[in-house]
Order: C-alpha cells, then structure tokens, then sequence
C-alpha cells in the first residue's frame, strides 16, 4: 500500500492541525509547573495587587460595565490577556533554545506550506492559553470575580482572536532576535511595558488624568484593543473597534513572522551557522 | 533512466555577506546506495544538510529530490525525504508513541496507518516493547533509533542524516550505523550520511569528501582511495585535506 501525503489534499492538512495542537496540548499536560506558573502569575495579581488597590482605586461606570465595579472584576479580564501575552512570548520564544529549536526544525521540513504550518502552531498555542485562561476564571469564580454566565461563552472567539495575535507577536520576535540570553530580557522589554502601558490595569480615562503621552501608547497598544475585546465578549458585548484593531495587529504580526521564517530570508540560516 | 534519489548541482551559500561556507557543491545519491558525506567539523556538511532540508534556501544551483526541484515544488520533494538531524528533535515529554504519530500526522499519514507503520518500524529497532515509554527515560541511543523510525514512518526513498551519531557510546554506534547499511540494502532507500567518522564508512560505500565548502572527491571508496593514491581511505582524506592547507 502507498499512501503518499500530497495525494491527501485537505485531509493532510486537517491531520496535521490535528497533529500539531494534539502535540502542545499533551505538552502542556505533562509540563505541571507551567501550567502552575501560568495560573500562580494572574492569581497573584487578583488576590494581593487586586485587593490591595482595592481601596486606593475607584473605577467609575465605564463600558461594559454598568454599575460600580470593584477593582477585582475590572482587573480580571487584563490578566485574562497577561496569561495570553506571557503564553504567546513563551511558546513562540521556547523556540530560540536548542531543544525547541529542533522540533521547530522538524516542522519546517514536514511538507506543508511554511505560513499553514506557523499558523497551525500559532493555533495550537492559542489552544492552550485557552485551558489557562479557563482554568483562572474558574478560580476567579469561586473566589468572587464573576461574570454573566453566557459570557463565559462568548468570550471565546475573542480569546481565539487575541491569543493568536499576542502569539503571532512572540513568533515574530522569536524570528526576529538572534540569540536570547534568557527570558528575562523578553519580560523587561516586551512584557512588562505592553502588560503596563495598557488597560488591562487601569482603564483610559484614568491614564488620561496621568498624562497625554501615557494615554496616547496605551490607546494604540495593541494588547489594550486585546483586553479590551476580552472585557467586552465576557460581558456579552461586542467592541466592534477592538476587534478590528486586534485582527489588524494579528494579521501585521503574523505576516511578519511567516516573512521572519522565509528559508530565502535564511534567519534559520544565522542560527544554524551556530551548529556547524 | 529514473532521476536519483537526491541530486545537487551548483550549489553555492554564503551565511549573509560573509565568506562562501559552500561552493559549487555537486553530488547525486542514487537509490540503495550509501553515501557518505565526510568533512571535518565546519566543513559546509551542516550547511548543505540545512539546505538538503530546506530550513533555508540558496539561490544559486539546483536541489531534485527523486527529480523535483526542492524550490519550484518544496512540499512534493520533502514528502519524500526522511531526515535525521543532529540536534535531538524527540518531545521528552511525549511517549515513543505520541512522537511518532504527531510526526506521521505532519506527513498526513491516516491514524490507522501510522499506528501500524510506527510499531513496524519499532520492531524493526528492537524497540517495539518501548512505545509506550517517554522519551525522557530511553537512552541515547535508543532515542537515536527511535528518531530513525520516525524518519521512516513516511517510507521515503531518500533518507538524510546529519552526524547521527554524535554523543553515542560504541556499540550503539555500531547499531545504528549497520541498521542504516541494511535499510540500504534491503529497501533500496538512498541514504546521504554526514559524518567526520572514517569507521562509519563500508568499504563498499560511496563517499563524498567535502573541505571548506568545496567537494574534494566523490565516488565509491576504492575509486576515491585510487585517485588519492592510497591505500585506505584515512590516508586519501588526510591527504585531500592537507593538500588544501599546503
């Protein structure tokens, strides 16, 4: 019997989406510690920096909220996009280590088109920011942080789009840093100002109090239009404008990392002179 | 006359502006033939691998595997490769089992099938009785095996394979070494092996002697020794070498 791939058409293809989030999801339920890390990170923020701000910050009636909230429910829907940012650099970022880097390889070389097989692993670490994310609200639930219902499922399409593009923002980075010492020169430079300059803290208007500048790099921030996609789906709403910008970032993103990746650009090529 | 396994005609690459690392680099590996590519460390063969494989792309010369050009059509010429490489490319993680069916799924293998290919090829290792194992607790060497099935769940005909066998003890070296020699001789695959080992090479192979980016002799190790004016094929590779560095 021969059965040769590239007679298979579409079933090759499903199989091999199959394949790849299959691969990540078993990954991450094997690697316990990072599916702790991922969950200890946001909880953190919610039960100490949350609480204690609670008293320092009042948040006004601000869309989608109809009432006064605390501090802890306008929060949460930012850490939602934090465990989504930190998974998307660590995904796409594992890669610049060896290890990563050689079942990256293998990838490359399956024969697929190169942009199917990026976008199948942006997929499927999207797949798994997803798990996270449930896994927080979860806890967010018992612990107090509750949203309608139905807006647990509405919300996710909008983690769909967002995970991918705060995804497709680490591959492009993993395609674009030659060598990386560590993560933490990620989570200075990348993390840390996309996660602050951002609503996923405090909302617009308060960083208009602040200052003009600030308020400006928050507006445009693309992990701003993220949150704020994820705030508004778990409240049943769409933000029409939130969803453009993020799909517009996503697909920014995404054509740059399948542009990084181009064997004819031959950024494998500068790591791989390393091996030789 | 059906095209070879694995063809490479004028090949050139230079990492960015930098000193060519190949240089009009040409070679043919034809079906059931095992072809040894030998070079010292830096030579170009990792180079020349990554291009074989196409993690990157020259623009100048022509790669055919099984006659179709890796450029014009990447996806039909990688389907019928199996490649080993250098680095350990197993998810530790993952059992035997789980990694080779997500390799099978990349080549869009029905689950069925591969179920059966990945235990057959298994046996064919001895390592049948491992597949529900992680990878983490197997060996080297028989991780190394392990990747070898991999590479052939797939059934290519050309099979590619950079320094397997790095980092492993003797006998496992002696293993996987004649495993390879025999899937030469009983399946007919062509097998393009880089390595800077003299005793992986059977007399009766075909060698390519690569030094600094350039291919320095080619043919079946009698004709190589002959043209060296030596007796074994140590003494034609130093030789070659050094007439490079006089």
């Amino acid at each position: 019997m021969t059965v040769t791939a590239s007679s298979l058409g579409a079933a090759h293809y499903a199989r091999a989406l199959g394949g790849i989030v299959g691969r990540e999801v078993l990954r991450f339920v094997h690697q316990r510690e990072r599916f702790l890390s991922a969950l200890v990170r946001p909880l953190l923020w919610l039960f100490v920096f949350a609480a204690g701000f609670r008293a320092a910050l009042g948040i006004a009636i601000t869309p989608p909220y109809e009432t006064y909230i605390p501090y802890e429910v306008y929060i949460a829907p930012g850490l939602v996009g934090m465990i989504q940012l930190f998974n998307g650099m660590q995904s796409s970022l594992s890669m610049v280590y060896d290890r990563e880097m050689g079942s990256m390889r293998m990838l490359l070389v399956s024969p697929l088109p190169r942009w199917f097989l990026l976008t199948a692993k942006l997929l499927a670490g999207t797949a798994v920011s997803i798990l996270q994310v449930y896994a927080f609200l979860a806890i967010a639930w018992i612990y107090g942080v509750q949203a309608p219902p139905l807006g647990y499922v509405t919300l996710l399409p909008a983690l769909v789009v967002s995970g991918l593009m705060l995804g497709a923002l680490g591959m492009l980075l993993s395609s674009a840093i030659r060598q990386l010492e560590n993560f933490a020169g990620v989570m200075n430079f990348v993390i840390f100002p996309t996660f602050f300059l951002s609503t996923a803290l405090y909302p617009l208007w308060k960083m208009q109090e602040a200052g003009e500048l600030l308020y400006t790099i928050c507006a445009v921030n693309p992990f701003s239009q993220a949150v704020e996609l994820i705030r508004h789906a778990l409240y049943m709403k769409l933000n029409a404008e939130a969803l453009g910008w993020t799909v517009l970032a996503l697909a920014v993103f995404l054509g740059g990392a399948i542009y990084g990746y181009n064997p004819a650009r031959g950024f494998l090529a500068r790591r791989g002179a390393g091996a030789e | 006359m059906t095209a070879p396994a694995l063809s490479v005609e004028s090949l050139s690459y230079a990492y960015g502006r930098g000193a060519f690392a190949l240089q009009d680099v040409s070679l043919a590996v034809e079906a059931g033939s095992f072809t040894a590519l030998l070079g010292p460390n830096g030579a170009g063969k990792t180079t020349l691998f990554a291009l074989i494989t196409r993690l990157f792309e020259s623009t100048s010369g022509t790669i055919r595997i099984g006659g179709v050009d890796l450029r014009a059509d990447p996806t039909r010429a990688l389907a019928r490769m199996g490649v080993v490489f250098q680095q350990p490319t197993l998810d530790l993680d993952l059992t035997v089992r789980q990694n080779l069916l997500y390799f099978a799924a990349l080549h869009g293998l029905p689950r069925r099938t591969a179920q059966a290919r990945a235990l057959e090829a298994l046996e064919r290792m001895g390592m049948a009785e491992r597949i529900d194992e992680t990878v983490r607790r197997l060996n080297g060497g028989h991780r190394r095996r392990v990747e070898l099935a991999r590479a052939l769940l797939h059934e290519p005909a050309l099979l590619v394979l950079d320094e397997p066998t790095v980092g492993l003890d003797v006998p496992a070296r002696r293993a996987i070494v004649e495993h390879v020699h025999d899937l030469c001789r009983e399946r007919g695959i062509a097998v393009l092996w880089a390595t800077h080992l003299i005793d992986e090479i059977a007399p009766d192979d075909r060698v390519v002697v690569i030094h600094r980016g350039r291919i320095r002799a080619a043919g079946p190790v009698g004709d190589v020794n002959r043209d060296a004016g030596a007796e074994t094929l140590t003494d034609s590779f130093n030789r070659l070498i050094a007439k490079e560095a006089a």
